[in-house]
């Protein structure tokens, strides 16, 4: 890259949620853009490069969008701060776009007439003029740049050649050195706002006729989706579809995946290679980059549901309808989609909270998404239900076993609940309840194009995330089991040497009153990459040979070892446990920082331990030690 | 001719149309923001003396939220809120 590119001008796109303005930025931008965080902030950067027709490289901006400057969440802040140029890592615009739906203007021009006022130069791009023309709006151009006293320009994102127009404008806009004044600019108080709210009024009145009538389509599909009770049935009609598709369609891929590391684990054992290098390779690296790439498929399909519902205008309404329900525990209504996703897995669920625009009411749901009950508590689950739960019948038609397990999901959604409820009182006490006040889009045919880049651009956020802090943490857990090596012939598993087993011997006396052995401590070290791998764990530790029907057999000898008592605490355990390293270094990363992980895992530690100490004690005094 | 009567949005029924004749943030004392910062994201959501506004949907529990038409755009509030919108049904000013 050369310094001439380097000092391409930059670009900011700023407008209304739901302007168009990220399809926009796409139409632009294409495959040269790429989604990253803003230091320090859980806010995603968008940013990607264009060349003019007259040549000029310039780099883009998507800013999240917002009503007004006057930031009202971190995402709105890093607009303003964007905007005014006082963000330290970034390049302040040489040029903003205010973008505006052509169909839904009224707020748009006061945006504008607020961009105005902070010393840069701005330009107005009517977005969505297909729709606007063919719902009978008429916009008068030329009128609305004298009227507003900025360039105006129409665009059509969704359609080649749409943005032809505003790239022309760039370069004019471009071309000459734009005077900037300094930034002037302060937070309106409600009387500048109704002041700046009248004026667009009054330059709407001038520059548009007919502006003001509800979308028909939207009108129509709103009186069946927004209906108080079908609107609910559909809703979660619709969410059994989402959790089966992340739960069950991405079954297959995963395996392929899963298989595909195991082959490569399978060649890399017989490669000839120190002993300790192997097992670097397949159960440190191969292992560990496997089991994060093995989420690929559901963070792929559940984006494409969110980035789809919310293309389409209906993630408003579904916060819209769930606000109430969720509103009784604190959560906002948005959270269900992130804590729907944490029955597949958190990992998914906790990058897909950026839904939720309030840091607060996202803090708490990613607080809270670990304790649903995630597709890998399922193998450690069934391990310890068929071994140890009778399967039989009670009240003649419901298996005692399936009723564990229900009981085992309702306890986890019970426990989420409460914990928001009292997170919401412990943490955010000193601040009011953040109102619930969102506008609901008209909605719109989503752009395949727009989605697949979408999608695209959260997998690769993903990989690169598993790359580096899930990774290394995958390391540092086969290290703990493979160091120090077992002695000169050994008779014991390896394993019984490591590290993890002094760690386990160590922490005995805090577990037996869980009912905890040794062996169970070592397990849960592997589980921490993946709570599944505890099942391999206890099969290894107890030197059952793997293979066909391996698990049965690990549940036929845990059953002769241990008392009901302890398989019950370990299932509690389970439930609340942190024992998830990729759960934590995604929280670390979504919320920029070790406080909120930290946070994460000590207070599920502490439930797990209280859960699993009351039920082996309750278990024993009833006789089940 | 009886002028219509002025009411809080936040008791209007679905199907009622007017237009906003102020914003009284006393009348909202449950809201879950301060009365200067409510009064501003009201107005930043077009919510402005004038405007025309029809409520258009409801939520199932306590009817809430609700769904209201402001000028060209829909905005979904709770009713605490919508508490502070003073409307007549007065279609003319």
């Amino acid at each position: 890259m050369n310094a001439g590119i380097d000092l391409a001008p930059v670009v900011a796109l700023v407008g209304n949620p739901n302007c168009g303005k990220t399809a926009l930025f796409n139409a632009l931008t294409g495959s040269r853009q790429k989604v990253a965080n803003y230091p320090g902030v859980t806010v995603e950067k968008k940013a990607g490069r264009l060349t003019t027709p007259d040549g000029r490289t310039v780099e883009i901006v998507d800013l999240p969008g917002t009503y007004s400057l006057r930031a009202r969440s971190p995402d709105e802040e890093i607009t303003r701060d964007a905007v005014l140029g006082k963000l330290a890592s970034e390049r302040a615009p040489d040029l903003i776009v205010c973008v505006a739906d052509a169909s839904n203007l009224r707020l748009a021009l006061r945006l504008a007439l607020e961009l105005k006022h902070v010393g840069r130069p701005v330009m107005m791009a009517l977005n969505m003029m297909d729709i606007a023309k063919k719902r009978g709006i008429e916009i008068d151009l030329a009128v609305l740049a004298r009227e507003l006293g900025m360039p105006v320009v129409s665009s059509v994102a969704v359609r080649r050649g749409g943005t032809d127009r505003l790239l022309d404008a760039l370069d004019d806009r471009l071309a000459v050195h734009q005077p900037m004044s300094a930034a002037d600019w302060r937070a309106p108080d409600a009387a500048a706002l109704r002041g700046a709210q009248g004026e667009a009024d009054r330059v709407l009145r001038a520059a548009v006729r007919n502006p003001g009538h509800l979308d028909p389509t939207t009108a129509r599909v709103d009186a069946v989706l927004l209906h108080p009770v079908a609107g609910l049935v559909i809703l979660l009609a619709l969410l059994f579809v989402m959790f089966q598709a992340v739960f069950a369609w991405a079954r297959p891929l995963m395996e392929l995946i899963s298989e595909g590391f195991t082959w490569l684990g399978v060649v890399v054992a017989q490669a000839p290679l120190p002993e300790i290098a192997r097992s670097f390779l397949k159960d440190g690296l191969i292992a560990g980059v496997g089991s994060v790439i093995v989420f690929l498929p559901q963070i792929v399909i559940l984006f494409l549901f969110i980035l789809l519902l919310e293309d389409l205008g209906y993630m408003a309404r579904a916060a819209f309808l769930m606000d109430r329900i969720m509103g009784g525990a604190g959560l906002h209504g948005r959270a269900f989609i992130p804590l729907l996703s944490s029955f597949a897995c958190a990992i998914p669920g906790i990058m897909a909270t950026r839904v939720i625009d309030d840091r607060r009411d996202r803090l708490t749901t990613i607080l809270v998404a670990p304790l649903m009950t995630c597709s890998a508590r399922i193998p450690v689950y069934t391990l310890i239900i068929s071994a140890f739960i009778p399967d039989r019948p009670v009240w003649g038609f419901v298996g005692l076993q399936g009723l564990v397990m229900f009981g085992l999901y309702a306890a986890g959604i019970t426990a989420a609940l409460a914990v928001s409820f009292v997170a919401k009182r412990l943490f955010w006490r000193t601040t009011a309840g953040e109102p619930f006040m969102l506008e609901l889009p008209d909605y719109k045919i989503p752009q395949a194009r727009s989605l697949a880049m979408g999608v695209m651009a959260r997998a690769l956020a993903f990989l690169k995330r598993a790359g580096t802090t899930i990774l290394s943490m995958m390391i540092l857990i086969w290290a703990l089991a493979s160091f120090p090596q077992p002695p000169e012939g050994a008779t014991e598993p390896a394993i019984n040497y490591s590290l993890a087993a002094r760690i386990g011997h160590a922490i005995e006396p805090v577990t037996t009153p869980l009912g905890f052995n040794w062996q169970i401590n070592v397990a849960l070290i592997p589980g921490m990459a993946a709570r599944e791998v505890a099942v391999g764990a206890l099969g290894t530790i107890y030197a059952v040979d793997a293979g066909e029907g391996a698990a049965e057999k690990i549940g036929k000898v845990l059953a002769g070892q241990w008392p009901l008592a302890t398989a019950l605490a370990l299932l509690a355990w389970y439930v609340f446990a942190p024992q998830c390293a990729s759960t934590l270094a995604v929280i670390r990363r979504e919320t920029g920082g070790w406080r909120w992980m930290a946070v994460t895992f000590f207070y599920m530690l502490a439930l797990a331990y209280a859960a699993a100490l009351a039920t082996n004690q309750i278990a024993r005094a009833l006789g089940a030690g | 001719m009886s002028n219509p009567p002025i009411i809080a949005l936040g008791d209007a029924r679905v199907g009622y149309r007017g237009r906003i004749r102020a914003l009284d943030l006393d009348r909202a004392p449950a809201a879950g923001l301060p009365p200067p910062e409510l009064e501003r994201r009201l107005i930043e959501l077009g919510f402005v003396e004038g405007a025309a506004v029809e409520l258009l949907h409801q939520g199932l529990f306590g009817g809430d939220p609700i769904a209201v038409r402001v000028a060209a755009t829909t905005i979904a509030l709770r009713r605490r809120e919508a508490m502070a919108v003073m409307v007549s049904a007065e279609t003319v000013p």
